[in-house]
């Protein structure tokens, strides 16, 4: 029986981490991320789920311990937040680079300096292009249902890729939410049983993980082969988020519209802000300005093709970013990737970049219905919420 | 020999090589030899040595050669040169070498290259 409850994010999350009950989680504590970890080792000595908790030194070990146990054929599973990730970051490539399907939740938390605990996406954004699958969530639910849904993505043949869940830290990670868990045997029979082609531990058939390219370079090649592996995760995560829709009745895909079919006006979001733009777009409807949002749950891979068909009709495109590429007024990267997806269009919308929140400053209503107002007049590149 | 057929592996397509280029079997480096970079070789006293196999414990690069009970070597293919060998020694019966030297070639750090080193770029 789905059980309708009232949880944290990172109590959310670690309800997911205990249906799936992963072989090893290798894991040090960081805020916002820490109540995952420790929640989830309340759950280990309590005996609920049999997985080997590895408390390391450093984040850096974590993700290595990560990429040891999974090449093992362990599935794993992980989380963190800001430093942590950035800690990890040589790490990241190896395993995206070794293939291993590993989740790990990321809590969304600015990055130092000044020393800021808040979220925003400049953690999750700097590794945009570490070869991790990455998905946002807008609330616990999804943070939930994302991670359910990140082990059969990760391990899915076509993809053999590690997946990033983002949940926003504070304002998802700690805030009370009412979320649908799926039944316990539903989910173990969704997530089903994890089998590596190849593992360290399979000593019938030994294998070599890691090793040099040999000077002759093989390097180019297996990089080319991972590119494959994350265009195939597009349609990967559409099926997975239709056949997770048939259990729970929440089916997911690339992203969400909401009231966009007739919009002249297009929002575009990620992760928590979603519902406050849901409820600009209604307040704006009100006021007859024909808007709608696009709410990207998948932000690696890009659905650059799927996100110019869903926005073919609209005359505007506000994008609002939660971190900045601080790269000359280029704007914040979903802005970057949503307006590059377009130049071959002959019809291209107007776009404008909004980077709000940053280091966890509130976005409220009247902030995005200013932004609209401005939007027709202002620059390409606005700030929304700094003090001027 | 190699479990796996990779005798084309330079004209190898991007779709052609393992997933995360894991290799198919393992302790491959034993047919390939790694110790092409050593500038100073480790010689053997035997005279000296009581086979306390101190140097095969410590020696990273499983170079140290037993026979019988005996140490008897190095395998040059594999020791790197690092010394240690020479250092854990408790009887003193390692020395380095200079490497060019014990080529017989011109003392300098460019040497190794006839010890079945693969000639790569
Ligand atoms: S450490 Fe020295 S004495 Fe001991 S086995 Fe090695 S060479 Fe011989
Ligand atoms: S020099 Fe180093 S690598 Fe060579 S045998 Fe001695 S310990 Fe081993």
């Amino acid at each position: 029986m789905p059980k309708t409850v009232a949880l944290v994010g990172t109590d959310a999350v670690a309800e997911a981490m205990r249906q799936i009950n992963p072989d090893v989680v290798p894991a040090y504590p960081i805020t916002p991320q820490t109540s995952i970890v420790e929640t989830y080792s309340q759950m280990i000595a309590d005996g609920l789920v049999k997985s080997e908790m590895i408390n390391v030194e450093s984040e850096h070990s974590a993700m290595s311990a990560a990429i040891g146990a999974a090449a093992s054929g362990a599935r794993v599973m992980t989380a963190t937040s800001s430093q942590g990730l950035a800690l990890m970051w040589e790490m990241l490539y190896i395993a995206s680079g070794l293939r291993l399907p590993i989740v790990m939740t990321n809590v969304s938390r600015t990055l130092s300096a000044p020393v800021n605990i808040h979220c925003d996406h400049s953690d999750s954004m700097g590794a945009r292009d570490s070869g991790w699958i990455q998905l946002y969530s807008e609330n616990a639910q999804e943070g939930y249902d994302n991670i359910l849904q990140a082990i059969r993505i990760a391990e899915h043949p076509d993809v053999q890729l590690p997946v990033m869940v983002m949940i926003d830290g504070f304002i998802i990670s700690h805030s009370i939410d009412r979320l649908d868990l799926i039944d316990d045997d539903a989910a173990r029979k969704f997530v089903g049983k994890h089998k590596l082609k190849n593992s360290l531990l399979d000593h019938e058939n030994p294998t070599t993980w890691g090793a040099f390219d040999g000077l002759h370079g093989y390097y180019f090649e297996l990089k080319r082969a991972q590119a494959e592996g994350m265009k195939n995760a597009a349609a990967v995560v559409k099926q997975i988020g239709e056949e997770y829709g048939k259990i729970s009745g929440r089916y997911y895909s690339h992203f969400e519209t909401y009231r966009l079919e007739d919009a002249e006006l297009a929002l575009i979001v990620l992760g928590s802000a979603a519902g406050t733009m849901k409820a600009a777009v209604d307040q704006l409807r009100s006021q007859g300005v024909r808007a709608g949002l696009l709410k990207l749950r998948m932000f690696r891979p890009f659905p650059a093709k799927e996100l110019v068909s869903a926005l073919s009709h609209v005359s505007d495109v506000l994008v609002f970013d939660r971190s900045d590429t601080i790269a000359g007024e280029m704007g914040g990267p979903v802005f970057i990737e949503a307006r590059s997806s377009f130049y071959d269009e002959i019809k291209r919308p107007r776009f404008k970049n909004f980077v709000y929140g940053l280091g966890g400053r509130d976005l409220n209503l009247d902030m995005i219905l200013k932004a609209v107002a401005s939007s027709q007049t202002g620059n390409l590149i606005t700030y929304l919420g700094v003090r001027e | 020999m190699a479990k796996w057929d990779f005798s084309k592996i330079k004209e190898w397509g991007w779709k052609e090589h393992p997933t995360g280029g894991v290799i198919p079997e393992a302790a491959t480096t034993d047919s390939y030899a790694t110790g092409g970079w050593r500038s100073v070789r480790p010689v053997l006293d035997s005279g000296k040595c009581v086979h306390c196999y101190i140097c095969f414990i410590f020696c990273p690069d499983s170079s140290i050669v037993i026979k019988d009970g005996k140490m008897t070597g190095f395998n040059l293919r594999h020791c790197k040169g690092c010394g240690i060998c020479a250092e854990v020694c408790p009887a003193k019966a390692v020395s380095m070498m200079n490497e060019a030297e014990a080529q017989g070639l011109e003392k300098c750090h460019l040497a190794g290259q006839d010890l079945g080193t693969e000639k790569s770029a």
